[in-house]
């Protein structure tokens, strides 16, 4: 029971981690918390649904639902923020357009598609469980870990190995030095809300597929366990966000197993407010003094 | 009372409420914008209000002379507990908390069977009327116009402008900052209170992530110079569905957009006045 409980929350918690990595990325990067973020997860999701529905395979769906959705995000990020970047606005006036923008977005796609939830075709993704000892993993979740690992190792490849992950890492440690150095900030920004988007649709297709539930408020709900994620690993903080995602994953899963599954969504709240009240940095992070 | 206004109140009575009350909201997210900070929870406190009023009313029986201040008190203690340690912090923090408030107390009231569950709450007395609520409103507003007045009106002023050289020049901004966030969930659960017991009837959803955005486009809509901006911002907008047909369902749209624009085109607002005081 405890093996099994343990091993969901693992599998739960790959995909918040994964879904909160392109958050913290853009917060750490472009310095925005940026809330059309949980909009991505739902569009990748409903593009999964759409190309799901014309016959292709999950193989394919996956990459191009995540392609989408990245270019969805480079596409908002123009239109909302890259103004606000040029006058160098205050962070909460970023916060404040991405908070209306996602409004905007939610409304139109529950305009559109309708509130209702929608189901992926039956037998979309084989139903075989594999059984190892007293737990019993499905192929479905295999997948979820399998795509979470994949995109994980690739984000660090780019952000670690490429002259493109050196020039992002530049422009979060400090934009004008990154600029004055002959990096195109622009194009950097740009490719950070695309990493980021598709990580997002990747996401939204992984967790549609796990519950089998697609509505357009989805990545609204999911934003809470975005919040947690992003503040109990450290604003910013990639490794943060990896480990507090897999935890939360399984505090939840145990928190509806032997509390209330009711309660799941304020346990995470519980934690949030805790590490707020006690080490705001996050687990890994180092005392705040960049101030005002 | 001339017949003509009493059939007048009578046929638009539950627009004539919603307009108090959300005046009232508009007031709660005035004070924290007010001083440069964003709070994202005031549709969570104005929920603590309506919820805590009304089991003080339904379960315990209570007198409703006794119910209307202390449905302020749920909505004080959470946010004595979220700006405690997020108002030391950079805005984002307690921005990112307040939105987490929201979405965990829906969740909590979905899911435990006190709250009613996805019913809500229903057959809430309808104590409070016409006098009640714009009596409160005028009460917060009269009261935020002398504080913006003040000396503190213009702390607040510079707070917005410059934190930092604010603090320089000596005012107290940790204080203030927790003052305007207690006043702000204290008018928000009043005027949830106030909500729920003439409405009758409370639910999860009233208090989710698009009612605190729709405040927020109040405010932003208004401006937030004087405390009479964020007022009629808010009026606009809920008479704005009830003036032009179909716009109900475009509302999500529309008062996102606004926000938008207002941001990006509109810092002050479209009313830009600001508070005449005489030189210190």
């Amino acid at each position: 029971m405890l093996a099994q409980q343990l091993t969901n929350g693992v599998l739960l918690g790959a995909t918040y981690a994964l879904f909160a990595l392109g958050f913290t990325l853009m917060f750490g990067v472009l310095r925005v918390v940026n809330l059309t973020y949980g909009f991505y997860f739902s569009a990748g999701a409903f593009a999964a649904l759409w190309l799901a529905r014309q016959g292709f395979s999950v193989w394919t769906t996956l990459p191009l639902a995540a392609l989408a959705s990245g270019m969805l995000a480079v596409g908002l990020d123009w239109l909302l923020l890259t103004r606000l970047r040029r006058i160098q606005a205050p962070e909460l006036s970023s916060l404040m357009v991405t908070l209306g923008g996602v409004l905007a977005l939610y409304s139109a796609l529950a305009a559109w598609m309708g509130p209702d939830i929608r189901r992926l075709p039956p037998g979309w993704v084989s139903a075989d469980a594999f059984v190892v000892g007293p737990v019993r993993v499905t192929a479905a979740q295999l997948l979820i870990v399998g795509a979470t690992a994949v995109l994980v190792a690739g984000l660090l490849a780019i952000m670690r190995g490429t002259r493109l992950g050196l020039a992002i890492r530049a422009m979060a440690e400090k934009p004008d030095a990154a600029q004055l150095m002959g990096i195109n900030t622009g194009r950097a920004a740009a490719t950070v809300s695309f990493l980021s988007g598709c990580l997002a649709g990747a996401g939204g297709v992984l967790i549609g597929l796990n519950f089998n539930a697609i509505q357009p408020y989805m990545g609204e709900t999911m934003m809470l366990r975005g919040f947690v994620v992003i503040i109990v690993g450290g604003l910013g903080d990639i490794r943060g966000a990896l480990v507090a995602g897999l935890l939360l994953g399984v505090v939840e899963v145990l928190t509806a197993g032997y509390v209330a599954s009711g309660l799941k969504e304020a346990v995470a709240f519980l934690i949030l407010v805790a590490v707020l009240w006690t080490k705001p940095s996050g687990l890994f992070g180092h005392a705040v003094t960049r101030r005002a | 009372m001339p017949p003509w206004l009493d059939d007048l109140l009578w046929t638009y009575q539950n627009l004539v409420y919603a307009l108090g009350v959300n005046g009232l909201l508009a007031l709660s997210m005035y004070v924290v914008l007010a001083i440069g900070q964003l709070s994202m929870g005031q549709a969570a406190f104005m929920g603590l209000g309506a919820y805590s009023s009304a089991l003080m009313t339904l379960k315990l029986g209570m007198p409703f002379w006794a119910v209307l201040p202390l449905s302020m008190v749920t909505p004080v203690l959470f946010a004595l507990a979220i700006g405690g340690p997020t108002l030391r912090l950079s805005g984002v923090y307690l921005a990112i908390a307040t939105i987490g408030l929201g979405e965990v107390l829906r969740a909590v009231y979905l899911n435990v069977d006190m709250f009613g569950g996805a019913l809500g709450l229903s057959g809430i007395p309808e104590r409070a009327g016409l006098g009640l609520i714009y009596g409160a409103l005028l009460l917060a507003l009269v009261g935020l116009w002398l504080v913006g007045r003040s000396s503190i009106g213009r702390a607040m002023e510079a707070m917005r402008e410059d934190e930092v050289a604010a603090q320089v020049m000596g005012v107290p901004v940790a204080r203030y900052r927790m003052a305007a966030l207690v006043t702000s969930a204290a008018i928000a659960g009043l005027a949830g209170a106030l909500s729920a017991h003439v409405s009758s009837f409370i639910g999860p959803n009233e208090y989710g992530f698009e009612p605190a955005v729709t405040i927020l486009s109040y405010v932003l809509l208004g401006g937030v110079g004087t405390p009479l901006a964020p007022v009629l911002g808010a009026w606009v907008l809920t008479l704005l569905p009830e003036v032009l047909r179909g716009f109900t369902d475009a509302r999500g749209i529309v008062n996102g957009i606004i926000i938008v624009v207002a941001v990006l085109f509109l810092p002050n607002g479209l009313l830009a006045w600001r508070m005449r005081r005489r030189a210190a």
